[in-house]
Parts: C-alpha cells; structure tokens; sequence
C-alpha cells in the first residue's frame, strides 16, 4: 500500500490568479478570440489596400490592389501560372530537402565527435558567414540557368542555418542524464538514440525553420538574376513590364509559402514537445 | 543480494588548468554486507560523490580495489543502479518510460519492461501519475520516480547520493519514511550518501563519518535500533546519544561549518 505522499496535496490545492481561473473557464473561447483578432486585422489591411488607390490616394501603378491582384492571378492561372509554382515548388523541395537529409545527419555527426568537429568547424563557418548569393554568378556559370543551379543556392542557403543549429543542439546534452545512461550500461548507440537523438529535436525543427527563409530568399533572387521559369521569373519579367499587380501575385504567392511553411514546422514542433510545460 | 568490498581505495584527482592535484579518497577501506543498508555522512568535498562514483563504475580506479559479491569492479554493470541527487529524469519521457528507462537499455523486453516498471511505480506510490511528465511531478515525486527507475533494474546494489537533498524538510521527512518502507520490502544492500546525521542513522544499518582534505573514513558506528522506525524515534535517547556522537566526530573535521544556537 503506497501512503499517499502530502506534497502531492499543494498542486491539488487551488492557488492560481484570478486571472488564470478566469481564462480556465473558456479556453477555447479565448484562443478564438485571439485568432479572430488575427483575422481581423488581416481583413482590415486588406480592406485599405483596396481603398486607398480607389480614393485616388495612391496611384494603382505603385501599389496595385485585392481585386486587381485577384484578376492578375485569374489571368497568369491560364497563362502557365501553375508551371511557375511547379518550378519553384521543386527547386525548393529538393534543395530544402536536400539540405535536411544531409544537414541534419551531418550535424549530429558534427555535435557528437569532436575531432570532426574540429577539422570542419572554421570551413562551416566561413561558408555560413559568407552571403550565398554571392555564389549564384558562379553557381550558374557552373549549372546554367536552368533549375539546377537554383537547387544549388537553395540547398547551399539553408543547409548552413541546419547544420549550426543541429550541431549546437548536440552538444547541450545534459550531463546528469549522460551519466544516468552510463551508470544503467548504456553504450554509446543508446545514448544517441535515447539521449542525443530526443534532445536535438527542437534544434532540428528551430534550424529547419530559420532555413525556410533562407531557402525562399535562394528560389525568389536565383530566379530574378537568370532564369527560365518560376515564380520569380514571371515576377521579374512583370516588372520589367510595369506590370505591378502580376509582380504582387508573386510576392502573395511566396509570402502564403513562406507563412504556411513556417505554420507547419510550429504545429509539428508541438507535437514532437507535447511533453514540455504548456505555456 | 551483495557483498561490497572496497580496499584500500584511494583517488586522485588533476586539476586541468592548474595541473594540481587533490587526494578526494585516502585509503578508504569499507564493507557492505548482504543486505545491509550502509550511510555515509560527511561535509561537502570529502569525496562521498567520488566514492559511489567508483563504486559504479563511472570513474576509473587507479590505486586500490572494489569488490562486488567477489568480482572485481570495472566499469558499470547490471549488478548497480544509481540514484542521482538531481533526478535526471528524461524531460521528454513519461514517468512509466522513465521508470523503464534502464531496463530497456539492458535489454529486457518490453513485456517484461513493463511489468516491472508498473511494480515499482506502485511499490514507490506513483501509481496514477505513470502518464504524467517529470515537469509535471513535484521534486519529491521526481525523485521517487528516480528511486523506482533504479530499483526496477533489482541491481544487488543500490547507490544513493543525497537523494533527498534537494527536497523541502516535510517532504524530507515522509520520504524517509518511505524509503524505510521501501527498503524492508526489497532489503537490497545500499550505500546512502547524506549530508544530514538524523537522516543517517534513522536509515541506517551503519553509519560511516567521513573527514575531508583528505577524504578519509573517520569511524564507522553501528546502528542497533529496532525495525520499522517511526519517525518519532529521532527524539530516543539512544537515537540522540548517537547523533551526538557522529556531531562530535564531525567537528573534529576543521573544515565541518560549525552551528552557532
Ligand atoms: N571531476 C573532478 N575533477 C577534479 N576534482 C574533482 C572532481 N570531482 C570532485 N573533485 C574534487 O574532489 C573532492 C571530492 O568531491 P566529491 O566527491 O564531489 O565530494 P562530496 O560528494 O563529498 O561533496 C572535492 O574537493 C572536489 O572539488
Ligand atoms: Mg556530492
């Protein structure tokens, strides 16, 4: 028979704010309150958007509008739209994936041996602290100007972000559990999966989330400086034209891809740390 | 069941940056025997950390030996189970995974794994909380759920280091209590590290006082009171001639903080 132990009696014990037994109350009322604030503004901006250059405030040549947007996009959706997203989309999933089956792996290895670590450390560095797009002259001497040289400055952009983060999430292992494994046997193959593996993963998914900028950034200017479709070809070759609502579809398009990745990445992240202390 | 044996162990330790060295354990001789339930007592520093550790099998041994039930000590093995002063509970596994934890990394199958992890939670009154994350648990929850991870593995030989050090007074108190229990119904030989005296003799078959710089065994006192004791056995004369006794070897210690009233 277990005699119930009295600490446990104080978390039982009601002794929250006001506030927080408040909020308790409609959790789900709350959160939707939030969502709908969200919503709202969002509306709202748009609204004015729409407004302004219909009051004659701003001219519609600089900054264009919803609707016209709207037309834009109904127009280029008959006119190989959807090739352009299709090329993006894929100079983005494979370099980004790329960068993941690769950088991932590769920071752990890195984190976990330090004579590796050592040898490659100033080379990582040095590749991270120089501006990637640098390379994109010499990446499409070297690819051309097709699609490959994109998935090049796309993987070579966020592999780096991946790396540094992964690496440096491998070496906060704590030593209380390191040494907790030991003392049970635990060899080092244990200890990666058990230990390294499950403590990395926030850095895994804080490292993919800084680099889906990164590799937006690789797609939208590789495909400015030379390219032969996708997104930031059309948006270009708009420009050029003084077509300003195409150039917004553009931006629209890879501001929806940037946030919906971004969101994804938030709700995975949620489910591989259910474990840690709701906010 | 197990027989310690630790002859004439001594450990020293560099430091890096300085290149010195401190003698943490001087000659220390000391036996557990079967099912015995042995307390070590001493200021901090005096090498009580150091000398589980060997125990272990996470430190090397350079100069002397560790003996368990005859085999010499190298390294860690299924025959120990440390419980940590800190919980080093996994953050990310749920108190039945953790409790779990040490059978999984021997092997054991998973059938097997969760028998006995159930056992133990219930043996350690954690039944209810096995969905529960260590976050969740109160410090002395915590370090029941470290107890019954160590137990699960039955080493012959439970090492304990200050298990109860980062706990309030109350909590302290029942969790004494609770180890009692738990020990009358395991009856594993322990070696339990404390800084407290009341807590050492309360739990104790024998108490070891250690003295620092070096860390050497001052004596070793018997603990003849009879078993369960309640907790208001701590205010026996008997109970108090000892700890009177073990206060005055350790402020022979110089470096022993002395207690003004
Ligand atoms: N890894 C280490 N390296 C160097 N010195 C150490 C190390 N661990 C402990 N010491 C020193 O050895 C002595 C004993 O430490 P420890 O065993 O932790 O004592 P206790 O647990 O009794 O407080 C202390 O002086 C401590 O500073
Ligand atoms: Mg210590």
């Amino acid at each position: 028979m277990a005699i119930y132990p009295i600490e446990e009696k104080s978390r039982l014990g009601s002794n929250r704010t006001l506030a927080a037994r408040v909020a308790a109350l409609w959790p789900r009322a709350h959160r939707y309150d939030h969502t709908l604030l969200g919503w709202l503004t969002l509306i709202a901006f748009f609204a004015l958007w729409e407004l302004a250059p219909a009051l004659g405030l701003v001219k519609p040549l600089f900054i264009s509008s919803p609707s016209r947007i709207f037309k834009a996009a109904l127009w280029l959706a008959e006119r190989g739209l959807w090739r352009d997203i299709q090329v993006s989309a894929q100079e983005f999933g494979i370099g980004f994936g790329l960068a993941v089956i690769i950088g991932v792996p590769l920071g752990m290895l890195l984190g976990w041996n330090t004579p590796l670590r050592a040898m490659f450390n100033p080379l990582i560095s040095a590749f991270h602290a120089t501006p990637r797009v640098a390379l994109l002259p010499l990446l499409i001497l070297w690819l051309g100007i097709g699609i490959s040289s994109k998935i090049a400055i796309v993987f070579l952009g966020s592999i780096f972000p991946i790396l540094i983060t992964v690496m440096a999430g491998m070496r906060t292992l704590d030593e209380n559990l390191l040494k907790c494994a030991r003392s049970f046997g635990a060899n080092d193959r244990q200890i990666f999966l058990t230990l390294a593996l499950p403590s990395t993963v926030p850095f895994i998914i804080a490292g993919m989330r800084l680099a889906v900028g990164r590799a937006l950034i690789g797609v939208v200017v590789g495909e400015l400086v030379a390219s032969t479709a996708g997104i930031g070809h059309m948006m270009s070759i708009a420009s050029a034209t003084f077509q300003t609502d195409k150039v917004f579809v553009g931006i629209l398009i890879l501001a929806s891809a940037g946030y919906s990745l971004t969101e994804l990445l938030t709700w995975i992240e949620a489910h591989f740390e259910r474990w840690r202390p709701q906010k | 069941m197990a027989k310690l044996e630790i002859h004439n162990l001594s450990v020293e330790y560099t430091l890096k940056r300085t290149n010195q060295s401190v003698l943490a354990l001087q000659a220390v001789d000391l036996t557990v025997q079967n099912g015995e339930f042995v307390a070590i007592v001493g200021p901090s520093g005096c090498g009580k950390t150091t000398l589980l550790n060997l125990v272990a099998g996470l430190w090397p041994i350079t100069q002397g030996k560790i003996h368990l039930n005859g085999r010499p000590v190298q390294g860690p093995g299924n025959d120990r189970a440390m419980v940590f002063q800190t919980p080093a509970l996994l953050p990310w596994r749920t108190v039945q995974a953790n409790v779990g934890y040490g059978l999984t990394l021997q092997g054991y199958s998973r059938l097997e794994t969760q028998a006995r992890t159930q056992r133990f939670i219930e043996l350690v009154g954690l039944a209810g909380f096995e969905e529960s994350y260590p976050h969740e648990l109160s410090g002395g929850m915590q370090q029941r759920a470290n107890l019954a991870r160590a137990l699960a593995v039955e080493p012959a030989l439970l090492l304990l280091d200050e298990p109860l050090s980062a706990v309030d007074a109350q909590t302290r108190e029942i969790l004494q209590i609770e180890l009692q229990r738990i020990w009358l119904a395991t009856r594993h030989s322990a070696l339990y590290v404390t800084h407290q005296i009341d807590e050492a003799i309360f739990l104790a078959d024998k108490v070891v006082v250690m003295a620092t710089r070096p860390g050497r065994i001052q004596a070793v006192i018997a603990v003849d009171l009879p078993r369960p004791r309640p907790l208001s056995i701590k205010r026996h004369p008997a109970f108090i001639a000892l700890s009177e006794q073990i206060w005055q070897l350790l402020q022979r210690d110089v470096s022993f903080p002395r207690m003004e009233h």
